[in-house]
Formats: C-alpha cells, sequence, structure tokens
C-alpha cells in the first residue's frame, strides 16, 4: 500500500501539477484553435522550439524576461509560419502541422550544437529558470498551504490562463467570432468579416499557449534544455481538447486526469513493475479517454437527434 | 428613382464558365423585384457581385445613381446592400442574438454587451413583425424562423436594399405566407427587395417587376400586370413550356407496396408515425401530403430502409422492407430520390459519371468479370444520360458539385431511373428546380407510372401534388387525416385545411380509401 500512501502524499500533489501545467497551457491554446476550426498538429514543434529558445535567451543574456520574449517570439513565428500555409497557401493543415514537428526536431538539435557543442542537453550553459512562488497567509495555514503554496509561477499562470480563455471566448467579441468561424465559416465571410484574419488571430493565441507549455518544461519542470523533451506532450494536449469538448474549463480537467496518470507512471517506477509498462499508461489512458469520449459524442448526436424529431 | 443599376456585367469563371453576359439590371426604390431564369442561368452570382461576394470581369454598378466600387461585402454592407443566401450562413449552436451580432458587436468595457444587444434584437423584431426569441439557439428554430433571422440580420446592419435568393425554397406553404406580408411590409417603409424564386405563382403575387436571364443574358425587363406566365417560362426556358401536365387516367394493377399498422417511435416514446395502413399499386402515382415535420420523412425513411421502425410491417412485393438493408431493398426495385439532395443525394466531390454509376457497382455491363471499370461501356452510359435528361455541363467528367441545382436532381433522377424501379419514393423532387426541369421531372415520374410503375410523391408543393396524384393521403402529427381519391372534389383551401389538422376525414374511411 506504499503507493497509495504515496498518491495521497503532497508531493504527488505537487509533482501532478508539475505534469499538468505544460499540458494545460497546450491544451488550452488547443482549444483556441480548434474552435475556429484549426486542428493544430504543430503544438509538439512549437513547444520543443520554444523551450530551446527561452533556454538560449535567458542564458545568454542573463535575463529571464529576455528568456521568455525569445521563446514566445520563436513559437509566434512558427505559428505565423503554420498560419500563412495553411490560411493563406491552402496547403493542408495536417501536413503543415507535421512539417512544424519534422522541423522542430532538427532545428533544435543543430541550434544546440551550434551554441553548447553538444546534441544532448544545455547542461553545459546556465538557463535561468521561472521562481516558485510563495503565497503570503495561505502558505502558512496547515494542509492548504501546501497544497496551493509553492508551485511554480507558470503553474499558477496556467491555471489564470483556463479563466482568461474563458473569459476571451465566451465574453467577447472577438471570442464570438473564432467560435462562429470554426462552426460555419460561411457565416463570418458573409457579415464582412475576414475569416483569415480571425482564424490567424486563433493560432497566434495558440502560439503563445503552446510556447509557455514548452518553456515551463525547460525552465521550470527541468532547467535545461534536453532533446526531444516534449515526449509527445503536444499530441496528448490535443487529445485533452478532444475530450473536453474544446471548452476550456473541460479540457483544463481532461489535462488533468492525463497528468495523473502520467505522476502515477513516475511513482510506480519505484515499484517492481517493469518500467515500460509503467511508462506505458499515460498513453493508454489517452487512447481510452478518446474512446471514452467517442462514445459520449455517438451518444450526444443520437440524443440530439431524438429531440430534433421532437 | 433608381436604387440600384448594374451596366453590362459580365461574370467569367476563373473554370472559364461565363455565368453573366452584358446584363444591365435596373430597380426602382421602394419595389419588389423577381430576378427570375433556369437553375445556371446565373442569377445567384449576379447577386454576389452586387454584395461583393464576387467581383464582376466588366461592368459598372451605381447605387443611388452613384457608380460604386464593390469588392468585399463590407463595402456592400456601407453601402445599404445586405444579402440573403439561397444556403443559410448561420451558426447553429449560437444564440439569435449571437449570430445577429456577429461582426457589430456592441462591446462594454472588453465583453460583449449582451443585454443592450437583446434588446436591439427585441426592437427590431417588432419594428418589423419578426419577433423572435433573443436567447434560442439557431439549432432549435423551425426553417421559417431561420429565414426570418437571416432577414432580422440584414436589416439590423443598416441594410435599405435586401437580396434573397429562393428564399421559399425551403419554406411550407404557410411559413411563405407569413413571409410575403412581412415582406410588404418592408416594401411599404420603403425598403427595395430583390427576390429570387422559381414559383410564377409567388413571383405574381409579391412583386412589381421582373427581371428575366437566360444562360447568363439578360432577356428583358417586364411589368408583371403586361405578361403572362407561359410568356414568362417561354422567356427563361427558350422554348413553350407545359405548366400544367396533360395527363392520362392510371391504369391501377396490383398492389406493390403494403404498409400496414406502422409506427415509428421517437426516443422518448412519442409516435412520430402512429399506426398508418396504406397500399400503393402498379400504375399509381399516391400523394403525401402535409406540413413539414408531420411524419412524412420518417415514412420515408422507413420505407427506403434508411429509417428504423418499431411497430407494424412494411411489405414490398410480399417481402418484408428491414432497416439498414438498402441494398436488398434497392435490388429488390425501390429507387429513391431524398429531399436532401446535397447530403444524401449525391456525392459532391464525384464527377456526373461517378454518381450515375453509384447504384450500379454490381451491374455486369459496367465491371465485367473480373471487376474492373469497363471504360468504354460507363462512357456511353453516361452520355446518353447527359442526352436524355438533358443535363446541363460541359462534360459527364465534371465534378457535379459544380452544376446548377437543378441540374444535380436531373443526375438524381437519372441515376434512379435508369436502374428501372418499380416503386420510386420522390421526397420534393422538385423543390429549387427550375420551370423547365420541373416540367421534365414531373413528365419522367408520369411516364413511369404509365409503364406500371409505382410512385409515392411527398410534396409541399400543392399544385404539383393535384397534377400529379392518383390518391392524396394528408398526414398530419403522423397519422392520416384525410384520404382523397378524386382530386377534383377539393381545393387547395380544403386540403390546407386537411394539413392544419382543422378538419378529419372519418377514420374508418381513411382506412378504407388508403388502401
Ligand atoms: N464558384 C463557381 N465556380 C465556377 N463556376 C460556377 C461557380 N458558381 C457558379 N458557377 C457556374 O455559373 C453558372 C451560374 O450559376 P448560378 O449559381 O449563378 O446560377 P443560378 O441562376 O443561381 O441557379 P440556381 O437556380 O440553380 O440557383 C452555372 O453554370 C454554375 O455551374
Ligand atoms: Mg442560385
Amino acid at each position: 500500500m506504499t503507493v497509495l500512501s504515496t498518491i495521497f502524499s503532497f508531493q504527488f500533489v505537487d509533482m501532478w501539477l508539475r505534469v499538468a501545467t505544460p499540458l494545460i497551457f497546450t491544451s488550452m491554446g488547443a482549444v483556441v484553435c480548434e474552435r475556429s476550426g484549426v486542428v493544430n498538429l504543430g503544438l509538439e514543434g512549437i513547444m520543443l522550439s520554444a523551450a530551446l529558445m527561452g533556454v538560449l535567451g535567458s542564458a545568454f543574456s542573463g535575463s529571464l524576461f529576455i528568456g521568455l520574449l525569445s521563446g514566445l517570439a520563436m513559437g509566434l513565428f512558427l505559428s505565423a509560419v503554420f498560419a500563412y500555409f495553411h490560411l493563406v497557401l491552402k496547403a493542408n493543415e495536417v501536413l503543415c502541422g507535421t512539417a512544424i514537428n519534422t522541423f522542430a526536431g532538427g532545428f533544435t538539435v543543430f541550434m544546440l550544437e551550434i551554441v553548447t557543442g553538444e546534441k544532448g542537453t544545455s547542461a553545459s550553459i546556465k538557463s535561468m529558470a521561472f521562481p516558485t512562488v510563495d503565497i503570503p497567509i495561505i502558505q502558512h495555514i496547515p494542509v492548504l498551504g501546501q497544497l496551493l503554496s509553492g508551485h511554480n509561477l507558470l503553474t499558477y499562470f496556467a491555471f489564470i490562463m483556463v479563466g482568461v480563455l474563458w473569459y476571451l471566448l465566451y465574453k467577447t467579441p472577438i471570442g464570438l467570432r473564432i467560435r462562429a468561424v470554426g462552426e460555419n465559416e460561411h457565416a463570418i465571410h458573409s457579415v464582412g468579416i475576414s475569416v483569415t484574419k480571425v482564424r490567424f488571430l486563433a493560432i497566434m493565441i495558440c502560439g503563445v499557449m503552446a510556447s509557455l507549455g514548452g518553456m515551463y518544461l525547460s525552465m521550470g519542470y527541468l532547467n535545461m534544455f534536453v532533446r526531444d523533451m516534449v515526449a509527445g506532450r503536444g499530441f496528448i494536449s490535443l487529445a485533452a481538447n478532444a475530450m473536453g469538448h474544446a471548452t476550456p474549463v473541460g479540457t483544463m480537467l481532461s489535462a488533468l486526469v492525463f497528468a495523473f496518470f502520467d505522476g502515477l507512471s513516475n511513482i510506480l517506477q519505484a515499484l517492481k513493475i517493469p518500467s515500460e509498462f509503467v511508462q506505458m499508461l499515460p498513453y493508454a489512458a489517452t487512447i481510452v479517454g478518446l474512446v471514452l469520449y467517442s462514445i459520449q459524442r455517438i451518444n450526444a448526436v443520437k440524443r440530439h437527434k431524438a429531440k430534433s424529431f421532437a | 428613382m433608381t436604387a440600384l443599376r448594374m451596366e453590362h456585367i459580365t461574370k467569367v469563371y476563373p473554370n472559364g464558365v461565363v455565368a453573366n453576359r452584358d446584363i444591365v439590371f435596373d430597380v426602382a426604390v421602394g419595389e419588389i423585384h423577381a430576378l427570375s431564369g433556369e437553375n445556371g442561368a446565373g442569377k445567384t452570382t449576379l447577386m454576389k457581385i452586387l454584395f461583393g461576394e464576387e467581383t464582376a470581369t466588366e461592368g459598372k454598378i451605381f447605387i443611388h445613381g452613384e457608380e460604386q466600387y464593390i469588392h468585399t461585402s463590407q463595402d456592400a454592407l456601407k453601402l445599404g446592400i445586405g444579402m440573403v443566401h439561397q444556403h443559410f450562413m448561420l451558426v447553429p449552436s449560437l444564440t439569435v442574438t449571437e449570430n445577429i451580432i456577429l461582426g457589430i458587436e456592441m462591446r462594454k468595457g472588453l465583453s460583449i454587451d449582451y443585454t443592450q444587444s437583446k434588446k436591439l434584437v427585441q426592437e427590431y423584431g417588432e419594428k418589423y413583425h419578426m419577433y423572435l426569441d433573443p436567447d434560442a439557439k439557431v439549432k432549435d428554430l423551425s426553417v421559417g424562423q431561420k429565414q426570418k433571422l437571416e432577414i432580422l440580420k440584414v436589416l439590423i446592419r443598416g441594410a435599405k436594399i435586401l437580396i434573397l435568393d429562393e428564399p421559399t425554397a425551403v419554406l411550407t406553404p404557410q411559413e411563405t405566407a407569413e413571409l410575403f406580408t412581412e415582406l410588404k411590409h418592408l416594401r411599404n417603409e420603403g425598403f427595395t427587395i430583390i427576390f429570387i424564386s422559381h414559383k410564377l405563382s409567388e413571383v405574381r403575387e409579391l412583386c412589381d417587376h421582373i427581371t428575366i436571364i437566360r444562360k447568363g443574358e439578360s432577356k428583358g425587363v417586364y411589368a408583371l400586370a403586361d405578361i403572362t406566365d407561359e410568356e414568362i417560362s417561354q422567356k427563361m426556358v427558350g422554348r413553350d413550356v407545359e405548366l400544367t401536365i396533360a395527363r392520362s387516367e392510371g391504369k391501377r394493377g396490383k398492389t406493390l407496396l403494403k404498409v400496414e399498422n406502422l409506427s415509428v417511435l421517437e426516443e422518448g416514446g412519442k409516435p412520430r408515425v402512429d399506426n398508418v395502413s396504406f397500399n400503393l399499386h402498379e400504375g399509381e402515382i399516391l400523394g403525401i401530403a402535409g406540413v413539414e415535420g408531420n411524419g412524412q420523412s420518417e415514412l420515408v425513411d422507413v420505407i427506403t430502409g434508411l429509417g428504423n421502425f418499431q411497430h407494424g410491417s412494411v411489405l414490398f412485393q410480399n417481402k418484408p422492407i428491414k432497416y439498414n438493408h438498402v441494398k436488398e431493398i434497392r435490388e429488390a426495385g425501390i429507387g429513391h430520390i431524398p429531399e436532401d439532395r446535397m447530403s444524401i443525394g449525391i456525392a459532391s466531390n464525384l464527377s456526373i459519371t461517378e454518381n450515375l454509376l453509384a447504384d450500379k457497382t454490381r451491374w455486369k455491363e459496367f465491371f465485367g468479370k473480373n471487376g474492373l471499370l469497363i471504360k468504354q461501356k460507363i462512357r456511353s452510359f453516361s452520355a446518353k444520360m447527359v442526352e436524355d435528361y438533358a443535363i446541363l455541363c460541359r462534360d459527364p467528367e465534371v465534378p457535379i458539385s459544380s452544376l446548377s441545382g437543378g441540374n444535380i436532381q436531373k443526375v438524381v433522377l437519372a441515376r434512379e431511373l435508369s436502374s428501372k424501379p418499380q416503386l420510386i419514393v420522390a421526397n420534393q423532387p422538385t423543390r429549387g428546380v427550375d420551370v423547365g426541369a420541373t416540367e421534365f421531372i414531373r413528365k419522367q415520374l408520369l411516364s413511369m407510372r404509365d409503364a406500371g410503375g409505382a410512385v409515392l410523391l411527398v410534396s409541399s408543393d400543392l399544385r404539383e401534388l393535384f397534377g400529379l396524384s392518383d390518391r392524396l393521403l394528408v398526414m398530419y402529427e403522423g397519422k392520416f387525416a384525410a384520404c382523397i381519391t378524386d382530386l377534383t372534389s377539393i381545393d387547395e383551401q380544403g386540403l390546407g385545411r386537411y394539413m392544419l389538422g382543422l378538419d378529419t376525414q372519418d377514420t374508418e374511411m381513411v382506412m378504407r380509401n388508403a388502401q
């Protein structure tokens, strides 16, 4: 029963949130994109490139802020490339996304080697990291303090962004346009709004979110860049978005579920279960999650059909 | 005073189709002006040019006497021109208010000011007699309400010139009547309306002038008082059209389709089709009348194997019809002209030829012994179909989606009839189809009957039902409110009363006559 006692420990909650943070960021980006009718498979590559540029920017300037800006600039640049090819040149979105991922895989290793001389990690240069935050007063309350206080700045920010994006999508004009364009682009076009502009904006917002998710990995979760460190988190974010019906809160909850299994696999590795099996868990959870989601959606369609007969 | 004048408009699409050729189009302020022509004549294209969604290859546009360059719909809206498209441009999961304010959102700080927006929707609804619940989701609205919403959208954007592209094609007669009252209101308030429709009776009731175009060319402007229906259709089609089709007495043969105590229940157990029985015989056209949504679609779905049923039986030539056994049902000899041709009638990315072959993939003459396509036979078959059915296209290999609505319907008809069915289920076969093609389709259905076939005809066009049916069943709330065996014994008014459930015939008598 060591597993249970570990799960119910503060360390586990701490780890859970650490694993969840990049997923929440990136899946929020996926939500905005999906709502505008674009499936952005390039999240993986945007995360990876931003993770590297954040490290390089901060290491060379000695400023966390400059690091943040470099990471964001990289993410926005790749998003703009994606948007240009998909929206303007009308290239297939799956191809564009895959191209971004392939590019990022090579580009990051190439850059890493040029700058540090190594192909594996950026351990030889000193990156800045986002600080952890102790919340005054709350940190001294027993239990609550241990649960809520002492996490990384970006972890708090991730949860704040869930609220911000909810507000953006449901309360503001631009959110209304994003939701409308994803469902019926002709509706937007016929009232004289540019479909391309709305989608472009959505892709750029998504780029910001994915960049933050990537930078958290290299400047929060770890304190350096490691080759291929994103390891499928971009795709898991897409899955979380699908399971959360592209709603910010639903997607955040799905991301937390995936993160839970990810955290669990970290713990189980300490036990005598084969590590390959354990590492499979988060992905198996993703598949099961997607299947459940599809079943639920089929039922919803049936219900809707029954209703529309009425 | 002219509201707008389009001068010498020519439009060549990138694929080389000349949709408009040197058209002059003139509309006076405060009139309802009809724009008529066959399917593919170029009506929608001309209106899209006016609304800035397409740019003319040549020509000038004058609004209130001043030359204007309209490049986007934003430009058009600024000039007070609004368009309600042939297909709805709405977002189903958003509310009425959200759909209306899209693009002209009122703000309070960063947020949308919903209170103010709803008030605006209500104000306009009251002002123009088009009341809609501001909080209703669009997907829950009826087709008639969606149409109102589209018009409100345009009015709120300040349009003074309204373009309505076939607004009545999807409306029931009741909804059409309501729409007409609203449009006349608008005219009296000084709005200018351009009205596109294939139904001459509607044009006559509503409009002051008509501009006729044929094959992209203008055939003149006429005051409706000075021109007869025959002359209009002659000018549209380029030949004389029989508006009422001569038909001989049918020779009723043996029973082909036997429906007994059929019920279709929705998930909650409420009946959509409620214990109905009828027979359909060889050499007979059985019409089904009714306001849309009274069980006609469900009945058609059961007979064609697309919908499930809970009670009763359907026998075709004494063999039961089963849900989902579409292949067997088709092989047994039932053809289907579906109501929604774009989504289940055709595969829109495929060519005309491929669509014609869709139900013939087991025909040895086209697919040979080893299952490979016999190109030559296929080509000559589709060439013959295109000729026999007068399908207007450059050649049979173009994607079917590039055809106009009426020509797509002809392809569906050609496919279904060429498989030589004994029963054809025709659901709204001439909706949105021009007079020439309508005449053609009706003649085909009649000649199929005369050759001993049977037709189950579901239609919301009462004239069509009167013109074609040998017997007529009226559906109301899933039941048959009446079975009319002698169509001369009743007029449209009388039929309307059954359709609205104001009158019902004696159940015994309906049962007997439906056999
Ligand atoms: N985007 C397009 N690209 C190429 N050809 C087109 C396009 N849109 C329409 N066409 C062609 O232009 C011609 C005119 O089409 P249009 O839609 O204006 O006809 P319409 O008069 O509105 O017909 P309907 O009554 O069926 O709506 C048709 O031959 C059609 O196939
Ligand atoms: Mg049209």
